[in-house]
């Protein structure tokens, strides 16, 4: 358990606020930097020029496609780490970037963007907008012991990173998730995560029901995430005591 | 017993020993006790509950603030709300049968209403949305550390608003707002009126109302609460409790030391734990052969299984 996970954090066309949530974990990531992440590259934070060779990268940010330099950053990314995670709803999902169409100073033909998962393969997600601290603090945690940890570690983090893994499947995310793949399925069971989850608070309950007002919806995946019926894996969260403990104790 | 009661520590009957209290609560007064001591002690500083109308009329700041118009809220409709004090606790007691998503103030009860230890009681799914958001807390930033005692409540399914109405004012041929208290228990579903009458449905009945997704649920006793608690397995007036967690054990212990509950051995009481093991095995079987059914839904196409 001694030794380092390398990290890059790729900066694309994200407002920065993924980075601000990393950071919010006070001194919650400097206990990360010592004994768990040698941060190699990441602009705002660490001083290096270029994308270097790491474990993990980082993405935050949709990928402007009309931005060859952008383009040209993802695949870089992609061939220089091991692990890439899709920091994120911009990353994962495109989120508020799915609403641009250009015309912007001072570069008005940068009009479309995609999610980075339209581009490379993405192995992990962490989505929200932003993202939260507590989230990024324990995959971070999760992803060290998945690479460095016992094998029992390894199998811990590998169960808990699972479902974020599996969200890498879809690219796009909507507040109609809700309605397509958790209602219209029979699942819903009217908890009310997703109203509590929603950023911009879109989602009301209903009679036991999200009703969500689409023209507010940024299309982040929050609510679909959070949701216990979108993914919910029993033995992850059956240990939920254990788990929070030893996210705790690495943290000391 | 087996894997259908989950993991705990101890297993009790109970009831509170506040006699006033009792007159509010729907069986022990367990939630509203634990809530009510928990508050004295410092344990939380507010508590999301499932409240109701005359709460609402009463306390409206308290409550979810969404597009609800308060003036429009239906008898037995619950509203969730944060309650601070003992008496809020105690008007908004009572199980109401149908959807309340409580979840849905987790995160502003950590905003706007200021709070840093929060109590929440909640059917076993919304205790998996809580442990959920603890280790997974993609859209609930600085709430998993604030949730200092997540009580559990046995169910076995849940109800629509208008599955009730329709069963209350349908079936049983009651008007909603002269409905005093109502319960499942032996095989029914009972309406007691304010002056006195008594409807009981079979709950066989009510099976066609209950609300679609709970037919998956593998989880009877509320497995992930702090505290867990229902009627079944207990007396009468008396409430089956399973401390299940560090933090459980701990704020029972406390309770019990002032006094706050009396107690029977569950090996004592009848019909006691085989009962409610019987109802949880019944429960996961028949779920998981829905789940099952979900598999090979249409043809060649199956309908989607949350679980991982």
């Amino acid at each position: 358990m001694a030794d380092k996970i390398t990290l890059g954090y790729t900066h694309l066309s994200g407002c920065t606020g993924c980075t601000v949530a990393l950071a919010d974990n006070y001194a919650g990531l400097l206990t990360l930097l010592d004994k768990y992440v040698d941060l190699k590259y990441m602009p705002t934070l660490a001083d290096a020029r270029h994308i270097q060779k790491v474990d993990v990268s980082f993405v935050e940010g949709s990928v402007c496609i009309d931005d060859k330099l952008a383009v040209a950053e993802i695949k870089e990314t992609r061939e220089k780490s091991a692990i890439v995670v899709a920091l994120g709803g911009c990353a994962c999902y495109g989120n508020i970037t799915r609403f641009s169409r250009g015309g912007q100073q001072n570069q008005p033909a940068h009009e479309s963007y995609l999610p980075i998962g339209d581009l490379i393969k993405v192995d992990v997600y962490i989505p929200g907008c932003a993202p939260t601290p507590q989230m990024i603090r324990n995959v971070a945690v999760m992803a060290y012991l998945l690479l460095k940890g016992t094998k029992e570690q390894k199998d811990l983090a590998t169960a808990f990173l699972t479902p974020l893994m599996k969200a890498t499947e879809s690219t796009s995310a909507c507040y109609c998730d809700l309605m397509t793949k958790v209602i219209n399925q029979g699942l819903c069971i009217g908890c009310g995560s997703c109203a509590a989850a929603c950023p911009v608070n879109a989602i009301t309950m209903e009679y036991g029901k999200p009703q969500g007002e689409r023209d507010l919806c940024i299309k982040c995946g929050a609510c679909y995430n959070q949701c216990p019926r979108s993914w919910f894996s029993f033995d992850v969260v059956e240990n939920y005591e254990a788990i929070n403990e030893a996210i705790m104790a690495a943290l000391q | 017993m087996g894997a259908e009661l989950g993991k705990y520590k101890s297993c009790i009957s109970a009831r509170s020993t506040d006699k006033e209290l009792l007159k509010c609560a729907q069986d022990g007064g367990i939630v509203s006790s634990l809530f009510a001591f928990a508050l004295d002690e410092g344990i939380i500083d507010g508590a999301i509950v499932a409240a109701t109308k005359e709460f609402a009329a009463k306390y409206p700041a308290k409550c979810i603030q969404d597009s609800t118009n308060f003036d429009m809220i239906e008898p037995w409709r619950p509203i969730p709300a944060i309650v601070n004090t003992k008496a809020e606790l105690l008007a908004a007691a009572g199980t109401k049968y149908n959807i309340s998503p409580n979840v849905a103030l987790l995160k502003e009860a950590t905003r706007s209403f200021g709070l840093d230890k929060i109590g929440i009681v909640g059917t076993p799914c919304q205790m998996q949305a809580v442990r959920k958001a603890q280790l997974y807390p993609i859209g609930m930033r600085d709430v998993g550390a604030s949730i200092a005692l997540a009580v559990g409540i046995f169910c076995m399914e849940n109800f629509p608003y208008q599955s009730i109405l329709q069963l209350v004012e349908d079936h049983a041929a009651m008007k909603m707002e002269s409905v005093k208290k109502m319960e499942i228990g032996k095989g029914k579903f009972w309406v007691y009126g304010k002056r006195g009458q008594v409807v009981q449905l079979p709950l066989k009945v009510t099976h066609k109302y209950e609300q679609p997704g709970c037919h998956v649920c593998l989880d009877y006793v509320a497995n992930l609460g702090d505290i867990s608690t229902g009627s079944v397995g207990s007396p009468d007036g008396w409430s089956t409790v399973f401390v299940r967690s560090k933090i459980g054990d701990s704020v029972w212990a406390k309770a019990m030391a002032a006094g706050v509950f009396e107690t029977q051995p569950i090996e004592k009481v009848k019909p006691g734990l085989e009962l409610v093991s019987k109802l949880a095995n019944e429960k996961i079987t028949k779920n998981k052969a829905t789940l099952a059914a979900r598999a090979t839904f249409g043809v060649g196409k199956a309908l989607r299984n949350p679980y991982i």
